[in-house]
């Protein structure tokens, strides 16, 4: 019994710890976004991996998505028939949640597990204290150009993803279903307010934030050469796309709970 | 000879939860001398030198850099400290993103805020010192064999002028030639300009050539420290048995059975 107690408390203390050091490492690492030295060539280049490179899975995950999601509204709909409602599920649904959320996971499989390694590998084999003694520091040169960059460019990409995935819908609805091309443009705008497309962009700040955050962080603390590098990656995507979905939930409390 | 020493460690101690490594390091080192800190593995040798470089925060004690304790000073003057520091790691430790010269000039580009076509000149004239052609600059890190990497590790060390230059285990993974190669280049572009250098190493014929003196390291506390050239016939049974590299002697080796 005094075992298991024994057991309970290290787990607990520990994920507190846990919890207690992510909150620092983030403080820290904000705290370094708006102090100089800045890194512009690194925070560009980190936009581009982040922001252009992301944008073929993005928009292949989009246009399925919605696809997909004008093909499922119709075959429901059309038992009540409310086949008309399906160009606004389908714009509703990409830019306040899937456009958002799948973006963010799929970013999160990429760059997470990218910027994760690639910190973890530099931490392992002592480039980070080749840093601190080359009068860098390493919150500044690695983790703030990656948080600067996620944080920027996941809301541009989930634009991207919302129009694709409209137009999925649209292609779908025209030419699978037969509804007037005309009509389904008219549908989907009329119905869109700015609010459905502000709250998915601030997710997507959210979410990019977060993903940058959990890279670095994992990869910042590995240690155990290729086996804690590959832990590392293994977590920072899963607690990235966890964090994900349970932002998810609060940012759409803040914005559209009644 | 400066009354003040260049580094000066007073009762350091360190510890990683229940393992004490560093218990109470106490040593002097005069600006201009090489000293070389010997020791068996996990005795703590890294983790002195990390100390020093404000890597790692001491648990208690004191580091002082020109008579300035740095034990805890804050981030923001780390760094004006740490540019009297050169580094050459174990595994060199070269950043894998970034060719050749700008690994050497990273120092000069992002500590000192240097041109990079003035930076690069400089890290062509550098890799030259450790015996390196330009061409090599244009590498990446990557495609060097392992004893280019420890001179372009050198070169990065070395670029901008340190006053104190640490070592961890410089021939460690090279060849006998190619670690006297090594030993060589230490020699003549360290510690024949008179700078100061903290070395670690298991290798005790490149701490005959490159060290003024030797310290050696045991449980926490340095056991031995006396001049290079008396390291052979030290009368500390502990310093004996590492020197000449027997299994037999007091200093015993946990073996699992």
């Amino acid at each position: 019994m005094l075992n298991f107690l024994t057991l309970i408390g290290r787990v607990v203390l520990g994920f507190v710890g846990h919890i207690g050091r992510l909150v620092i490492f983030a403080g820290t690492a904000l705290s370094h976004c708006v102090r100089p030295p800045f890194y512009p060539r690194l925070i560009a280049s980190q936009m581009v991996d982040i922001g252009y490179y992301s944008l073929p899975v993005v928009g292949l995950t989009a246009i399925f998505s919605g696809m997909v999601l004008a093909l499922q509204s119709y075959t429901g709909f059309a038992r009540f028939s409310a086949e008309s409602a399906v160009a606004n599920v389908v714009v509703l649904s990409m830019t306040r949640e899937l456009g958002p959320v799948l973006a963010g996971l799929m970013v999160a499989g990429r760059i997470g597990a990218s910027m994760a390694a690639e910190i973890g590998t530099m931490r392992v084999t002592e480039q980070i204290d080749a840093l601190t003694t080359l009068s860098t520091n390493p919150f500044k040169y690695l983790v703030v150009p990656r948080l600067i960059a996620g944080l920027t460019m996941l809301p541009l990409l989930v634009l991207v993803a919302d129009i694709i995935g409209v137009f999925g819908g649209f292609l779908v609805g025209v030419y699978k279903i037969g509804f007037n091309p005309g009509n389904y443009i008219n549908s989907t705008v009329d119905f869109l307010e700015p609010l459905d497309v502000i709250s998915g962009l601030v997710k997507a700040a959210v979410f990019g934030f977060l993903i940058a955050l959990m890279g670095c962080y994992n990869g910042y603390y590995s240690k155990g050469g290729a086996q804690g590098v590959g832990a590392a990656t293994t977590n920072a995507v899963v607690s990235a796309s966890i964090l994900i979905l349970t932002f998810n939930y609060i940012i759409t409390e803040l914005f559209f709970a009644t | 000879m400066s009354a003040v020493p260049k580094i000066r460690l007073r009762d350091v101690h360190k510890a990683f939860g229940e393992k004490r490594v560093l218990n109470g390091v106490t040593l002097d080192i005069p600006a201009g001398q090489s000293v070389v800190v010997i020791g068996g593995s996990g005795t703590g040798k890294s983790v002195l030198i990390k100390s020093i470089l404000g890597i790692l925060l001491a648990d208690s004690g004191a580091i002082e850099i020109d008579g300035q304790n740095v034990t805890d000073i804050p981030a923001a003057q780390r760094g004006a400290v740490n540019k009297k520091f050169g580094m050459l790691f174990q595994g060199a430790a070269l950043f894998d993103s970034l060719p050749v010269w700008e690994n050497v000039a990273f120092g000069l580009i992002q500590g000192e805020h240097m041109d990079r076509t003035e930076a690069r000149e400089r890290a062509i004239k550098t890799l030259g010192r450790v015996g390196l052609a330009p061409e090599v600059g244009e590498l990446s890190p990557a495609e060097l064999s392992g004893g280019m990497q420890k001179r372009v590790g050198l070169a990065r060390a070395i670029a901008g002028d340190p006053e104190i230059v640490f070592f961890d285990e410089p021939t460690t993974g090279l060849d006998p030639i190619m670690a006297d190669v090594i030993n060589d280049l230490i020699v003549a572009c360290v510690k024949d300009k008179g700078i100061t250098t903290v070395s670690i190493t298991h290798d005790m014929q490149s701490a005959r050539k490159i060290g003024d003196r030797i310290a050696m390291l045991y449980e926490g506390k340095l056991i031995w420290i006396g001049d290079a050239k008396d390291v052979d016939k030290a009368a500390n049974p502990y310093v004996d048995q590492f020197v000449h590299g027997r299994a037999e002697g007091p200093i015993k080796m946990q073996v699992r059975k």
